[in-house]
């Protein structure tokens, strides 16, 4: 059995994990509420963005810190709005055909990402992905406490939740791909016997040529 | 015994001056013993003085069938499919033949009321063409009406996009582009370069899919003989022409072939066809000033000297028709300008491997493509016998760097630094990789959606040398600037063309025949044993 490990935001979908989380910022009980919240978080965007210089890992957990008191209900309530017109519409077109095509050559098929698993767990039903590996809020009180349950996916630890996943159902990774757009993935890329680099940034695209890994471009697919 | 047999055939004495050989995109001087004989092409045909009516006339009066306008009827589903830019090399100068013919092909349907007309460009497994090329190829005019609804690459991955047309007696699946097998009438329009092109290959390769394409691109009918440039003595052309002929019998399919001449360098370097001894002293000036710029200039800017100007290759023959009666008149014209008799072969040949094949048109020319060109293309540039004895030498010019285009060639690479380590025997890494490769998501994605080749071309690429590697006993490389590349691809390496031409004597012993094709321009030979 092969298994095909997608990272999501930049990869297939043109958002990033800044994206959906403004959409529940926006999406309060009222009008005040989302305000509210919306100013918080912008207070704090100077602090994101130094974070996600330093550390994605760190940036994650900075970003989901927005999402503290919202209840569970209404996280999932919104969750199918949320996915309809935040991520499905970002979708870029090659990434549907590629998915597919990976089921079809029989590829277990798994979206590894840094966004919350709700909202995967709705882009793999649509795509045909089969598992999720991706962020789960930490709740208390049937409230989000803005943490994250660890293991926080993100850079260097989705290489070591790759590797736990082909452990757990006896996957040759040598045999396995990997796609990702960015750099702060190599780690998971390298785990793998094909390593993809998928409309990446500048520095992946640099080690791909390096290493002569494949590139795709999904974002202009014809 | 060799002996000079045409005014192209040229022995060298102890005086002659060296030779000038292409080394990829360097051009190098080889000084080669008397008694070398040296093969070159002949000067370019004369070009026709109006193409635009031949082409005219051709499709107003076929060959084997009715003409064109008698078959067109208001409302009818039209498929026009064109040869893609692997072939002519160079690029040739705007307007491509193709333009003309289909400018005058769209004119004509138009005025006859036939509007549903899709043009597909029959890639096959080559990968797509980018839409600078297409305009560069079809026009401005006709790009822009066109491009990219009614004008597009085949795709012969699209799960949707193909047909099933039938299967020959001997078993081979014909399937091609679904909207060609759906249309009322398929035209084809080729542009033949070499005698290997052309004929039933052009619909029953050229848009084809997997399931035909490996009915006979695969070890063993490579292994089976007879060169490809020499369709009456191939195997492989034998197996194009049976699935044409189901095409043909299931299809309304009218084709229109063009050939051009051998010019494929504009005058300052019209001395690369011509024998050393007899260039100009401005022809010998210009030649030794190309050599030492070429030498002084970084890699990426040589390469961008000569892929920026196009050929200006003369039309020199528009037949249409029916496919095999026009296919045997193109092949008439295409050996006229190509064929250089030859009698007898040689212990040793020697030849320049140039920076362009069909398969890296804009991009560099990979270890992989140096092997096509050295044991498959240039090796079976032959009709009748090949130019070198059975176990003989090759000794070819290149410096085997190992680099790969990103865009295009990346699954090459994977090709070459993962299964040439493990095996070069063609059969065992059909049986052991090609599958694998074949079902690559990435790779399949990149030549849909990106311009990358497919990922079992690299396998074809190697079977394509499969006649040479079956014939030749060794092959040496001079210049290789590494030892790794030619070892993978199974060469020895020499420093200069003498210490070659010594390890070849270790062999064949010290009266060896050697004969160098001097290549390009395009030529052929035509042995006789």
């Amino acid at each position: 059995m092969k298994a095909s490990f997608f990272d999501v935001d930049g990869t297939l979908v043109r958002t990033n994990l800044v994206h959906p989380t403004w959409f529940y910022l926006t999406h309060q009980r009222s009008p005040w509420s989302s305000m509210a919240r919306v100013a918080k978080t912008l207070a704090r965007a100077p602090l994101l963005a130094l974070s996600e210089r330093a550390d994605r890992r760190l940036f994650n957990e900075r970003l989901f810190e927005a999402y503290a008191g919202m209840s569970h209900d209404r996280l999932h309530l919104l969750a199918d709005e949320a996915y309809e017109t935040v991520l499905k519409p970002a979708l870029y077109k090659g990434a549907r055909d590629l998915v597919q095509r990976s089921v079809q050559e029989g590829h277990r098929v798994v979206l590894v990402s840094g966004a919350l698993d709700f909202l995967m767990q709705r882009l793999a039903r649509d795509v045909g992905a089969h598992d999720v590996i991706a962020n789960t809020l930490e709740m208390q009180r049937n409230q989000a406490t803005g943490k994250l349950v660890p293991p926080v996916v993100a850079g260097p630890e989705k290489a070591a939740l790759l590797r736990r996943y082909a452990q757990q159902r006896a996957l040759d990774l040598g045999q396995c791909h990997a796609y990702s757009d960015s750099y702060s993935d190599v780690p998971m890329l390298s785990v793998v016997g094909h390593p993809v680099a998928v409309n990446p940034d500048t520095k992946l695209r640099t080690l791909a040529a390096t290493y002569q890994w494949p590139v795709l471009e999904l974002r202009d697919a014809s | 015994m060799i002996t000079t047999s045409h005014p192209q055939v040229v022995t060298l004495h102890t005086h002659s001056k060296p030779r000038v050989m292409f080394a990829g995109d360097q051009l190098v001087m080889a000084d080669l013993p008397a008694g070398t004989r040296v093969v070159y092409p002949k000067p370019p045909l004369e070009a026709l003085p109006n193409v635009d009516a031949a082409i005219r006339h051709a499709i107003n009066h076929p060959v084997g069938t009715t003409p064109l306008y008698a078959r067109l009827k208001p409302g009818m589903k039209v498929v026009i499919a064109i040869d893609d830019i692997s072939l002519p090399l160079p690029v040739m100068r705007a307007p491509d033949v193709r333009e003309r013919v289909l400018t005058i092909l769209l004119e004509l349907l138009a005025d006859h009321g036939v509007d549903d007309v899709r043009m597909i460009i029959a890639t096959a497994f080559h990968r797509r063409m980018k839409p600078g090329e297409i305009k560069h190829m079809v026009g401005e005019k006709i790009f822009n009406a066109y491009h990219p609804m009614r004008l597009c690459n085949h795709d012969a991955e699209d799960p949707r996009g193909m047909k099933e047309i039938g299967t020959t007696s001997e078993g081979e699946v014909v399937e091609i582009n679904k909207r060609a097998a759906e249309s009322d009438l398929l035209i084809y329009v080729n542009l033949n370069f070499v005698p290997m092109n052309g004929g039933h290959k052009s619909v029953a390769v050229g848009l084809a899919g997997y399931r035909s394409l490996k009915a006979h691109h695969n070890p063993y009918k490579l292994r089976e003989g007879g060169s490809y440039m020499d369709p009456e003595r191939s195997s492989l052309q034998t197996s194009f022409a049976r699935m044409g002929k189901l095409v043909n019998e299931a299809l309304d399919v009218f084709t229109i072939e063009t050939t051009v001449n051998n010019r494929m360098f504009d005058k300052p370097l019209a001395f690369l066809g011509k024998n050393e001894d007899e260039l100009s002293a401005l022809e010998q000036f210009s030649m030794k000033a190309l050599v030492r710029t070429l030498e002084k200039m970084p890699q990426g800017a040589r390469h961008a000297v000569f892929d920026k100007f196009p050929a200006p290759y003369g039309v020199t023959s528009v037949f249409a028709g029916e496919t095999e009666a026009v296919h045997a008149l193109t092949l008439e014209k295409s050996f006229e300008q190509l064929l250089v008799p030859v009698r007898g072969q040689a212990d040793v040949m020697i030849t320049g491997i140039p920076f362009i094949s069909p398969y890296n048109v804009h991009a560099f020319l990979n270890p992989l493509l140096v092997q096509v060109l050295a044991q498959g293309y240039l090796f079976n540039l032959h009709k009748g016998a090949p130019l070198v004895k059975k176990g003989g030498t090759l000794i070819i010019t290149h410096p085997c760097t190992d680099k790969f285009d990103q865009e295009q060639h990346a699954v090459y690479a994977e090709f070459v630094h993962r299964v040439l380590p493990e095996t070069r025997d063609a059969v065992t890494m059909h049986k052991k990789f090609e599958a694998e490769f074949a079902q690559n998501p990435a790779y399949i994605q990149a030549y849909r959606t990106g311009y990358a080749y497919h990922p079992v071309h690299p396998f074809y690429m190697w079977y394509w040398g499969e006649p040479g590697r079956e014939h030749l006993g060794r092959v040496i490389v001079v210049g290789a600037d590494n030892e790794y590349i030619p070892r993978l691809l199974g060469y020895e390496t020499a420093r200069t063309m003498g210490e070659a031409l010594e390890m070849a004597r270790g062999v064949h012993g010290p009266d060896m025949s050697i004969t160098m094709m001097h290549t390009a321009p395009m030529l052929m030979a035509d042995v006789t044993v």
